[in-house]
């Protein structure tokens, strides 16, 4: 989608701000949201994919006005009534109803060491040819799909080179909506600054992106 | 910590002071996020669905285990050792292992090496992807709207800003982590640290070089 997220090239938002001596987090509840993601995504209430979409549908006065934990909590919420997983009025109140389904958490105290060592990698061991080799040019597709994607705006019918072939990752545009891993070849695709920027940008410059077989066409 | 700790720490949105480590069990109302993350937490806890102890856990494991001082080691081994490095270039996932560095948002890292005339920086404009068992959790700044939209287009400006000058015959590489692939810097290794130590070479790597928005000071002399 068209979001306020895809802020690549945006003009308008200010000076980088800078804290020294920054902590990991500012504020007690900042912890608490962080440490609910991967529990909840053990717990099967989203994929990442899932609950990047979750971010962007927030609407984008609010997206810009809340902070990045802020994002991480509306993501959450969103996911587990939409999944069915928790009700408005347990959220309000705080409690799950009488009676409501107890299942055993899929991710214990225990488990947290094993799976931060390993993580959940959306790569995929599956034979899938690759549309394009290393020194191809191709043109970025100019769409705009409604749903989520992982294209950013700025790159959008603009001619680059294959860079490197990562590998068959799953597809997020799809996977963002339950139609499956759509597994296919990403590549970080190089682009002069030019290319994006005109003349502006400096001739030295460039931009890697790294963008699926489906975002690409030969040029 | 326990599961409820946060009951106990008043602490609005826009408290800055930085003594986020003092509970203080009296006066403020809680904030709304503060509400909303403890009513989300207590209903999943009721329903089994997350125990409050791995919360815990994950966040005990990125406060006080996973950041920088990571990262620092893989870039003072990849400047003591050119097989290590040649690896790092070519399959960094499994080079940054070999220090027992993986997993969650390094599931698939790619390693960028600055040079004479190359100069990389990192971002990521549609989130804030960023590479965690590397450099840990990432700082506010690359999470906020105008460093994901300003240094896409304007580098050079924006490295001004973090006090980079960038000559104008050096190559400006951004890179744009918006799929599952999670990028680091190797900074260029500063001049006056051949007889360093690796340790002591780990010392002087800093995030932001990792990040690519600062080079590696010399050491003092």
């Amino acid at each position: 989608m068209n979001g306020v997220h895809d802020l690549g090239g945006m003009h308008g938002f200010g000076a980088v701000a800078r804290e020294r001596d920054e902590p990991v987090f500012h504020h007690p509840w900042e912890r608490r949201v962080f440490g609910l993601f991967a529990p909840s995504f053990a717990a099967g209430l989203f994929c990442v994919d899932e609950f990047r979409h979750a971010i962007e549908r927030m609407g984008a006065a609010e997206y810009l006005q809340s902070s990045y934990y802020e994002h991480w909590l509306h993501a959450i919420e969103t996911l587990a009534l939409e999944k069915g997983r928790v009700t408005a009025e347990e959220l309000r109140t705080g409690h799950a109803a009488t009676g409501a389904p107890h299942v055993t958490p899929a991710l214990s105290a225990a488990n947290v060491p094993a799976l931060v060592r390993s993580g959940a990698s959306a790569r995929v061991d599956a034979a899938v040819k690759a549309k394009f080799q290393e020194g191809d040019m191709v043109v970025v597709k100019n769409i705009h799909p409604i749903g989520h994607t992982r294209l950013p705006r700025y790159c959008r019918d603009k001619l680059g080179c294959i860079d490197r072939d990562h590998g068959v990752f799953v597809f997020p545009d799809s996977v963002a909506h339950g139609k499956g891993e759509k597994p296919q070849h990403c590549y970080s695709v190089y682009f002069s600054a030019q290319e994006l920027w005109g003349a502006q940008a400096s001739h030295n410059d460039s931009v890697y992106v790294d963008l699926w077989d489906d975002y690409l066409v030969p040029a | 910590m326990s599961g409820d700790h946060h009951d106990h720490e008043h602490r609005g949105h826009g408290d800055r002071d930085g003594d986020h480590d003092h509970p203080h069990p009296h006066s403020r109302p809680l904030s709304d996020p503060e509400l909303r993350v403890k009513a989300l937490e207590q209903v999943l806890v009721e329903k089994g669905l997350v125990d409050a102890a791995a919360v815990d856990a994950l966040i005990e494991t990125y406060e006080t285990q996973v950041g920088p001082h990571n990262g620092a080691r893989v870039v003072a081994k990849a400047w003591t050792d050119p097989a290590y490095k040649q690896r790092l270039i070519e399959n960094a996932t499994a080079a940054i292992a070999e220090l027992g560095y993986s997993g969650i948002q390094g599931e698939d890292m790619v390693v960028v090496e600055n040079s004479p005339t190359v100069h990389n920086v990192l971002v990521c404009t549609l989130c804030s992807c960023y590479p965690w068992p590397t450099l840990g959790l990432p700082p506010v700044w690359y999470k906020s709207a105008p460093y994901r939209s300003r240094v896409i287009i304007e580098p050079r400006k924006v490295l001004r800003e973090f006090g980079l000058k960038i000559p104008d015959d050096v190559e400006v590489r951004v890179w744009d982590s918006t799929a599952e692939l999670r990028y680091m810097v190797l900074p260029e290794r500063p001049p006056g640290t051949e007889r360093m130590s690796t340790d002591e070479l780990a010392a002087l790597v800093t995030r932001d070089s990792m990040i690519g928005v600062a080079r590696i000071a010399p050491p003092r002399a």
